[in-house]
């Protein structure tokens, strides 16, 4: 099962920008064009330019080259739980 | 499922099955299959796949997929209800009960929670309980057909009496804990078992 083809996963996942009102929501600022770093392979780019799983219980942001975890956002019910341990850094803008 | 709609008349009025009382509160029924995912499908050729209990048992033990076909399976035909409110009746799989995997190893009595984890990041915790006695199997078909790579095949464990996400999709192996880590979701609000009749969604419910 090495096909990549009619990979549903794959199909269903979106580039950052997809996920930039929730974002907008945690950090109160557009972060799509932010700079990120990934803590396992040292990619740098936009957080626009990760991968976007949103069809989960969760939002998870992954680098685009080698597919770790670097952002998690759930909203449980009034409260929301952030986990950014996959990014060096995320760079939000005042 | 034609059936369903067809018998008016002459059968008299065909009782419809019992579904409220099957749908946990909050949950709406569908009949298509979502597909919810929190990364790519791994990749996992099946002469490479393994399924593996480890940690605290006296000797780990490991199962090629041809080993694996080989043991004995069942049917089991279940409902399934996932924390993003969907549920859906009468999935049929086929798969391998977890208490004849647990028969090829000797738990350590400190062994109280089970880590599963799979190919890719995720992984998920589950009290040794919840597992034994017929209520979890690990499926390698669905509706008589091979587990498709999106819904978790080659093979996934299937949990169904708690929420969907603790049903790991392309299950590697069992890790045998004393205390309870808590998974990829769990650690991040969702709650440490996840009974849909409770709506033990988020952790606090």
């Amino acid at each position: 099962m090495d096909e990549q083809d009619g990979d549903l996963n794959r199909a269903l996942m979106l580039d950052g920008n997809a996920a930039g009102g929730i974002l907008y929501d945690v950090f109160t600022a557009d972060m799509t064009g932010a700079p990120t770093e990934c803590a396992s392979c040292g990619r740098s780019g936009e957080v626009g330019s990760l991968l976007a799983f949103v069809q989960a219980p969760g939002l998870v942001l992954r680098c685009p080259a080698c597919e770790s975890t670097m952002v998690r956002i759930v909203r449980a019910g009034d409260v929301t739980y952030l986990d950014a341990r996959g990014a060096v850094y995320l760079r939000i803008a005042r | 499922m034609g059936e369903r709609f067809v018998s008016r008349g002459f059968f008299g009025r065909r009782r419809q099955p019992e579904q409220a009382g099957r749908i946990p509160p909050g949950q709406y029924l569908v009949d298509d299959w979502p597909v919810l995912s929190a990364g790519p499908t791994p990749r996992i050729r099946l002469d490479q796949w393994r399924f593996t209990i480890e940690g605290l048992v006296r000797q780990p033990v490991s199962w090629s997929w041809d080993e694996f076909l080989k043991l004995p399976s069942k049917t089991y035909l279940v409902d399934i209800s996932c924390v993003t409110k969907w549920t859906k009746l009468d999935m049929k799989w086929q798969g391998v009960s977890v208490d004849t995997l647990f028969q090829a190893v000797s738990l350590d009595p400190r062994a109280a929670f089970v880590t599963a984890y799979s190919y890719g990041d995720y992984t998920t915790n589950l009290p040794i309980p919840d597992l034994l006695n017929d209520q979890a199997f690990i499926a390698y078909q669905q509706d008589e057909k091979p587990l498709t790579p999106e819904h978790g095949g080659p093979a996934r464990l299937v949990v169904p009496h708690l929420y969907f996400w603790k049903s790991a999709k392309w299950i590697q192996g069992f890790r045998l804990e004393e205390r309870e880590r808590l998974g990829f979701w769990e650690n991040l609000g969702y709650h440490r078992r996840g009974d849909p009749w409770k709506e033990e969604r988020y952790s606090g419910d």
